[in-house]
């Protein structure tokens, strides 16, 4: 079901949006971002509020243009679709609110079965979602056929989920899929999540929760007001942060038992270090990009 | 003693029965200690929260009793109960955007309230206090809309403590927040207690890495009962009850890898609270239940300050 995952690639991705009285100002939401994501590879998005960390979500769904910049999966322009659908899909914050509150909850399964799957029988169908509720590891018996009241947010978001591996699923933008979960049920999630990965699912993470960022994600993107921070290889980024932003990222997170931390402070701008630098991000190690420290001496460092 | 609560039994009424959100929880809060509150959805701790504050029409006051420095709260009267609010207890609500109206600015809307209690503005206690949360003077002249989510959850928690309340309860106030404001939010609460402003502080939440921050003890509740209440550092390294244990194995630590070791939720889900099962709430997800569980097990002290309510954690 899961072969043949879609390569996700953006190449200074920018989004601006009108703003203002009369639409006369404008806002760049999102401004050059650049990465790429690898059939079978989990990437997190990880920003504060207004980094545009949705915004490249709801771009990557075709729910927002992009103003320029390319975005494609495969080589393909996002061209929203019914056969665009069919392979990316995307899972969003609260579980509560894409369910309509007076159906049952696996009525979602039967709008997909309108929508795509019209020509297949009842018998078969039955299996089908019996196949996709298992493989999001929920009893069958104690899901279908209950409205959405009767079930938990870890349940009602797995369902959705299930939904989409009906469809032929390639890559899945999954936006802060488990804040509004409980620590117990969030793992069931990400562990279900880590699943699909291993099966040759691409997948974006969107989430401002830099803890369950790194437990899933090969890569890393941080973002700060729409532009990328610094990104690469997970370990690398949050093992050895090089931008002030990530250091004060990391030390925020509260641990258990463990007072907070003050970010160390970078001796030097990683990205001007050893001369100036042409492109918006310099690479330190094999994939390990940084973004420019702003540091009051930055660009004047001698060559 | 500022607070005990004994035996606490607070119920809905819904049109299929009771609904035994609350069923009986007892416990202490000492002058200036602040005490964490943490359990799934559905485990009664907002309940509590409200309780002391407002039972809301579904609510009913089954039994027990509240006591606020040696006066004990009249809980179902709502109307006695208004000499106790905002002067005594006073709450930080989880959504503090739809706390404020969004049609005044913040300064008159503090003028107002106050005014309601009979009591005048002192403009420079004001602005000391919103300095103490890390706030402008300025910001008393905008809307809410003008603010972002933690200016308006931490220009709440300075409403909310204007009259020096004994106790605060602040429910979920950091759930909505992003780190660095979660951090600047738990900041400005343990300021506001250190300061005096407030005497002593209940904070609910579901994070218990952020709880281990701010509280001096923190008390775990399942399904409408304690289940165990420690200071911080015992319940967070040797918890006693099996459901406490596995709340914080299911903990994503920073660094910790799908890869390395996964980690593990906790199967299955809370009893419904219609009906509760009799005997220990947590059995059927319980790892360690067997055939002596199906009696209630009773809340024991097995340290000084250490209460556990589990027939295997002794």
């Amino acid at each position: 079901m899961l072969e043949g995952g879609l390569m996700l690639t953006l190449d200074r991705v920018t989004k601006t949006f009108r703003a203002g009285a009369f639409g006369g100002g404008s806002t760049t939401a999102v401004d050059r971002v650049s990465f790429s994501a690898a059939p079978g590879e989990l990437v997190s998005l990880i920003g504060e509020s207004g980094s545009g960390k949705s915004t490249i979500g709801r771009m990557v769904l075709g729910l927002t243009q992009v103003s320029s910049g390319s975005l494609t999966l495969d080589g393909e322009q996002v061209r929203p679709g019914k056969d665009f659908y069919r392979r990316v899909q995307g899972v969003f914050q609260d579980p509560f609110s894409c369910y309509n509150p007076v159906f049952k909850a696996d009525r979602v399964f039967a709008l997909v079965r309108r929508a795509y799957h019209p020509d297949v029988s009842d018998r078969e169908w039955a299996d089908r979602v019996e196949k996709a509720v298992r493989d999001v590891r929920l009893d069958p018996g104690q899901v279908l056929g209950r409205y959405p009241h009767q079930l938990s947010g870890g349940q009602l978001q797995r369902l959705l989920i299930a939904r989409a591996l009906l469809l032929d699923l390639r890559f899945l933008v999954a936006d802060e899929i488990t804040s509004m979960l409980d620590a117990s049920t969030r793992i069931d999630v990400l562990n279900l999540l880590a699943g699909l990965k291993e099966r040759g699912l691409g997948v974006l993470y969107i989430t401002h929760d830099l803890s369950l960022g790194t437990y899933l994600a090969e890569k890393t993107v941080v973002l700060r007001s729409g532009r990328v921070v610094e990104r690469g290889d997970t370990q690398k980024v949050f093992g050895n942060p090089l931008h002030p932003y990530t250091r004060t990222l990391l030390a925020a997170v509260p641990r258990l038992n463990q007072p907070w931390t003050t970010a160390e402070p970078v001796a030097a701008c990683a990205y001007h270090e050893g001369g100036a630098r042409d492109g918006d991000l310099y690479e330190t190690e094999p994939d390990h990009f940084v973004a420019c420290a702003g540091l009051p001496d930055c660009g004047r460092t001698p060559a | 003693m500022t607070l005990t609560v004994k035996d606490l039994r607070v119920h809905y009424r819904t049109l299929r029965g009771e609904v035994r959100a609350l069923d009986g929880v007892g416990f202490d809060l000492a002058d200036g200690e602040i005490l964490g509150l943490a359990g799934e959805s559905g485990c009664g701790k907002t309940t509590l929260g409200k309780a002391l504050i407002r039972l809301d029409g579904r609510m009913r006051h089954v039994g027990g009793s509240v006591t606020l420095d040696g006066d004990e709260l009249p809980l179902s009267d709502d109307r006695a109960m208004n000499a106790y609010r905002f002067h005594k207890i006073s709450l930080v609500p989880q959504y503090s955007m739809s706390a404020l109206n969004p049609t005044r600015r913040i300064g008159r809307m503090i003028r107002e309230l106050l005014a309601s209690r009979g009591v005048t503005v002192d403009t420079g206690e004001l602005h000391r206090r919103l300095a103490l949360v890390g706030l402008e003077p300025d910001v008393l002249d905008r809307y809410p809309i003008e603010l972002s989510g933690g200016m308006k959850q931490r220009a709440v928690m300075v409403i909310s403590t204007l009259l020096d309340p004994s106790v605060l309860v602040a429910d979920e106030v950091t759930s909505a927040l992003d780190v660095s404001n979660q951090q600047a939010v738990v900041g400005a609460l343990t300021g506001l207690r250190d300061k005096g402003l407030v005497t002593s502080m209940i904070f609910v939440t579901h994070d218990l890495g952020l709880t281990s921050h701010i509280a001096d003890s923190i008390m775990v509740m399942y399904a409408g009962k304690l289940a165990e209440k420690a200071p911080t550092k015992v319940l967070t390294t040797e918890p006693r009850h099996p459901y406490t244990k596995m709340l914080i194995g299911s903990l994503p630590q920073v660094g910790a890898r799908f890869v390395d070791k996964p980690l593990s939720g906790i199967e299955g889900s809370p009893p419904s609270l219609l009906n509760p099962p009799a005997g220990c709430r947590f059995r059927a997800r319980c790892p360690l239940a067997d055939s002596g569980c199906a009696e209630e097990p009773p809340v024991v002290e097995v340290a000084p300050r250490h209460t556990v309510a589990c027939w295997k954690a002794a």
